[in-house]
């Protein structure tokens, strides 16, 4: 069962503004704030179940953040922002990891698809900053394992 | 850091203007009997409520309509400006259309006739079952009334016991008798 919109919106717009306002400033994390939420009425009706609302919407925040680096970004300039930093954008990361149970994925792809800190990540799954660590860890020891 | 109230409102609106709600609500705080809740989707006006705490509506409204249900003051806009007339006894018909698309069958039936009750009139429990065909049906047509999700617009506050007693209504008494008061349907 999805929450009401309404719900889930209260439950989640401060902290997602105040990750998109350390990440881009607060003047642009308002464009970005009003961008994430309406991306995610977008999506609401087809999601299935209500779990994980919280990594999803930071997912889709960081995603935000991620295309609006790109965007000004100068021309000709490492278009790869994520290469450029040795991180593998979400979109080459997150294929590889279909197959991790959901937490374990959700801590793999905010770490190191968007360079979520262990705080945020925790903040973002509900969690410990110490449980969003061992989360991804655990999700890389099985993606090397897969790997093998 | 918490969200500021004109960004709250600029989602909001943008939400609306992107045509992405099931349903937008709004609580009219300023109506001379109260707050109202009132929820509107596309095709019209879906819920009006004397019990205006929208935790007592959001998941109904979720379940009935979807779940993109949020606040949102632009949509409601028109339907406060009839109501608003309504209470100051400027308006008679409501013009904005109503979304009882997921009611039962006989209730939107009941419902139909409720509608053409007029302005400053009042019929009765029996009356209304006999014109949606059973005479005998008077008990069902109270609860289809009790049960009307859009009171005031649906005028369940003109239909009235046989006898001419109030009978029921969902605001209380008081405010159906009001409300008939200020139809001049009673003195």
């Amino acid at each position: 069962m999805i929450p009401p919109f309404e719900t889930f919106y209260e439950a989640h717009r401060d902290e997602v503004f105040r990750f998109l306002g350390r990440r881009l400033g607060r003047e642009r994390a308002e464009d970005a704030f009003q961008e994430t939420f309406l991306r995610a009425l977008r999506a609401y009706p087809r999601l299935d179940h209500g779990d994980h609302l919280r990594a999803w919407v930071f997912t889709i925040a960081g995603r935000i953040v991620i295309d609006e680096a790109r965007r000004t970004k100068p021309q000709g300039e490492l278009p790869e922002l994520a290469v450029e930093d040795g991180l593998p954008a979400f979109e080459d990361l997150a294929p590889l990891t279909d197959e991790l149970p959901p937490k374990e994925r959700a801590a793999v792809v905010l770490r190191y698809g968007y360079d979520l800190t262990y705080d945020e990540i925790g903040a973002a799954l509900g969690s410990t900053e110490q449980a969003a660590r061992q989360a991804a860890s655990a999700g890389v020891r099985r993606l090397r394992k897969e790997q093998e | 850091m918490t969200i500021s109230p004109s960004l709250d409102e600029r989602f909001r609106a943008a939400a609306a203007a992107a045509d992405l709600l099931d349903v937008a609500f709004d609580v009219f705080d300023d109506t001379p009997i109260g707050p109202l809740l009132v929820g509107v989707t596309d095709r019209g006006v879906c819920r009006i409520s004397f019990d205006a705490d929208p935790e007592h509506h959001l998941e109904v409204l979720a379940r009935q309509f979807g779940p993109r249900v949020l606040r949102s003051s632009k949509p409601v806009e028109r339907v406060h400006r009839e109501l608003d007339e309504y209470f100051a006894g400027k308006r008679q018909h409501f013009d904005v259309a109503t979304d009882t698309r997921f009611l039962p069958e006989y209730n939107r039936v009941v419902l139909e006739k409720l509608a053409r009750v007029e302005y400053g009139t009042t019929t009765t429990y029996g009356t209304l079952a006999a014109q949606t065909g059973n005479p005998r049906a008077a008990r069902a047509v109270g609860t289809v009334m009790h049960r009307n999700p859009i009171p005031i617009i649906l005028p369940c506050h003109r239909v009235i016991g046989a006898s001419g007693s109030l009978t029921g209504y969902a605001g209380g008494l008081d405010l159906k008798e009001r409300l008939l008061r200020l139809e001049g349907a009673i003195l």
